[in-house]
């Protein structure tokens, strides 16, 4: 390789890099400074470091609240997404019955629809049954997108297992919730790390549903952000340190699941 | 313990993996199914197991029909051709499951029988490894432990050494021989290869296409075998098929070969002479020194195997196409003229449906 090449091919990808974490920096570097600063000059870095805008958020339980109820919900649709999925995979991957494959292809469908379709039906039933601003409701409206996804990922990694595992298992005498928990669910345990993070992926940035079905109780961190538009003008500052603590979690699991997200990929099913 | 099919045969779609059959293993036995792949022996095997349920017939245990019950209310034992062990498992609590679960016994038992297990196998220094970290031979040895662990009345081994190297093979096959002849399970045991069923001995099923054709002892279907179906599965080489007449005193062949051979009275109408018979003639009867009474068979060479001890010699003979074996290594020029010899009483005969008539005579059977 000639030597114009490499440094071509370095300089392309440090651009693409400085490209895609401008934005990322931009965020951190204004969350630690002042809204005077933001608004009257340009600096690479704070000149006055300041960790007000941190302070506010945890202080302030308007702040904090919207991070414990996106939390609150996000881990609800987990555990219930994985709950449902992990039965639901296992039959399509071990058995044959009347349109399993069209059941399996429909429930992708599920995915291909816009959240916005779902919003009327959701405020009108949810409406009716009271769980409106409940922390549930949001859980539940985000199974329709979380659970096929998971189904899908699922199959993949069940799939992987010989079935005749299972039968070993039948023939030494395990119980079928046995042999699920006990030998079963650790051989996938990389699977359910993957379609738990591609849960919590779609429940965290999700915003019309959740902004939707919530008003005081419930209401997430999505939607707090947009509170700070008001008559004073914008709370800059605070509004990146939000946004600097929305995607921390998202990085933290990231950092979990990094392996797996990878053999997930190998198996075309991420 | 007695397992019994009657009239069992499985369907999957519209296609027969196993047409009816009748099948009375013998107990506490090592029974060999034998047939090429695709002849329905896993299908078998699954059913008299019970991880199948068969589309038609009943399935017995010591008389109690136990057809359509699950696998985990009988007490049966399954070795996979592929290596299955709980990967998650260390290789001790993989021994240990099936008894774990039995729940008779106290731990320091279930330790003291992994131990023993695992000496048997030579595999007693792995036991604290996960079953990913062994080598394949390794995996199957942890494979056929869990399986004697359970002690179980039926045992199922499922071309068992089928994915492991030559080497390993034979020396895994001996020291099965030795634990089934020490136990008094029911032992199945599916293979491709006629010599894996001649070592192993005992009973022998030969399956063809999804039927039970013959079975018997060991020795006794692969000299008198039922049929041309049967003899052709069971030979390895295949066995040499020759179109015949009945002739005065013997069988006459193409290229004025004449077999001295008396066939039985009552098995031979005049409508089946007429319509002629086959002789089988096994790769391993043919010799290349003449003894006396043995009749001559003039040929060409066409190809020349040398098997480390074996020579496997395809000729082109008046009588037809042959392969013949011969013991040592021998050296033949392509195409050059060759004569064999062969004993009469070596061969059989089968009429024109294929059904035996005459066998080799048991001196020097094999």
């Amino acid at each position: 390789m000639n030597e114009a090449r490499l440094r071509w091919r370095t300089l392309f990808l440090v651009a693409y890099l400085i490209f895609a974490l401008l934005p990322i920096y931009w965020m951190v570097n204004m969350s630690f400074k002042t809204n005077e600063e933001i608004l009257a000059s340009f600096s690479l870095l704070p000149r006055q470091f300041t960790l007000a805008n941190y302070a506010t958020i945890f202080t302030d339980a308007s702040w904090y609240s919207g991070y414990i109820n996106s939390l609150i919900y996000v881990a609800i649709n987990m555990a219930i997404s994985i709950a449902v999925a992990l039965p639901a995979a296992y039959a399509f991957s071990r058995y044959s019955f009347l349109g399993d494959k069209h059941v399996f292809f429909w429930l992708l469908t599920n995915r291909m629809t816009p959240p916005a379709v779902f919003l009327l039906p959701f405020f009108q039933l949810y409406t009716t049954l009271g769980l409106m601003d409940t922390h549930i409701a949001v859980a539940l409206a985000h199974l329709v997108f979380n659970v096929p996804l998971a189904v899908w990922i699922l199959e993949g990694f069940m799939s992987g297992i010989p079935r005749e595992i299972d039968e070993t298992a039948y023939i030494d005498g395990y119980s079928f919730p046995r042999f699920f928990f006990t030998i079963f669910l650790p051989l996938i345990k990389s699977g359910v790390g993957v379609a738990a993070f591609f849960c919590f992926m779609f429940s965290w940035v999700e915003l019309l549903l959740a902004r939707t079905l919530t008003s005081v109780d419930a209401k997430p961190i999505v939607s707090v952000m947009t509170r700070t538009v008001s008559a004073s003008g914008m709370d800059w500052a605070v509004l990146a340190a939000a946004g600097t603590l929305t995607i921390l979690p998202g990085a933290v699991v990231i950092w979990f699941v990094r392996h797996y997200i990878a053999k997930g990929f190998a198996m075309g099913r991420v | 313990m007695q397992l019994t099919l009657e009239g069992v045969a499985k369907r999957v779609g519209a296609a027969t993996h196993l047409y009816p059959l009748d099948f009375a293993l013998q107990p506490r036995a090592v029974t060999v199914l034998l047939g090429a792949t695709q002849a329905g022996k896993t299908t078998l095997m699954r059913l008299m197991a019970g991880l199948d349920a068969p589309s038609q017939g009943r399935v017995r245990v010591d008389g109690e029909d136990v057809t359509g019950r699950s696998v985990r209310e009988r007490n049966v034992a399954m070795v996979y051709q592929q290596f299955i062990n709980y990967p998650s498992l260390r290789v001790a609590d993989n021994i240990a499951s099936p008894l774990k679960l039995r729940g008779d016994l106290d731990r320091a038992a279930i330790d003291r029988r992994v131990r023993e297990l695992a000496a048997k196998l030579h595999i007693e220094t792995f036991l604290d490894r996960l079953p990913a970290e062994l080598s394949g031979g390794q995996q199957q040895r942890v494979a056929l432990a869990r399986a004697l662990a359970k002690q179980a009345p039926l045992m199922l081994l499922d071309e068992p050494l089928v994915n492991l190297d030559y080497k390993l093979r034979e020396e895994l096959r001996e020291e099965l021989s030795a634990l089934f002849a020490g136990g008094d399970s029911t032992v199945v045991y599916a293979t491709t290869e006629p010599t894996e069923a001649l070592l192993l001995g005992g009973y022998t099923a030969v399956l063809d296409a999804g039927e039970l054709l013959q079975y018997g002892p060991t020795a006794e279907v692969f000299r008198r075998p039922r049929s041309i179906r049967v003899a052709r599965a069971f030979s390895d080489p295949p066995i040499n098929l020759w179109q015949g007449r009945v002739a005065e005193s013997g069988i006459q062949l193409a290229g004025d070969a004449r077999l001295a051979v008396s066939l039985p009275a009552n098995a031979t109408p005049a409508a089946a002479a007429e319509a002629g018979v086959t002789v089988g003639v096994r790769a391993s009867a043919l010799r290349v020194r003449p003894r006396p009474g043995d009749v001559a068979l003039a040929g060409r060479v066409e190809l020349a195997e040398i098997s480390g001890s074996d020579t496997f010699v395809h000729v082109a003979a008046a009588v037809g196409p042959l392969v013949a074996q011969l013991t040592g290594v021998h050296y033949f020029k392509l195409g050059a003229a060759i004569t064999l010899y062969l004993d009469p009483a070596q061969i059989h005969v089968f009429d024109a449906r294929g059904d035996l008539l005459v066998a080799p005579q048991r001196s020097g059977a094999r």
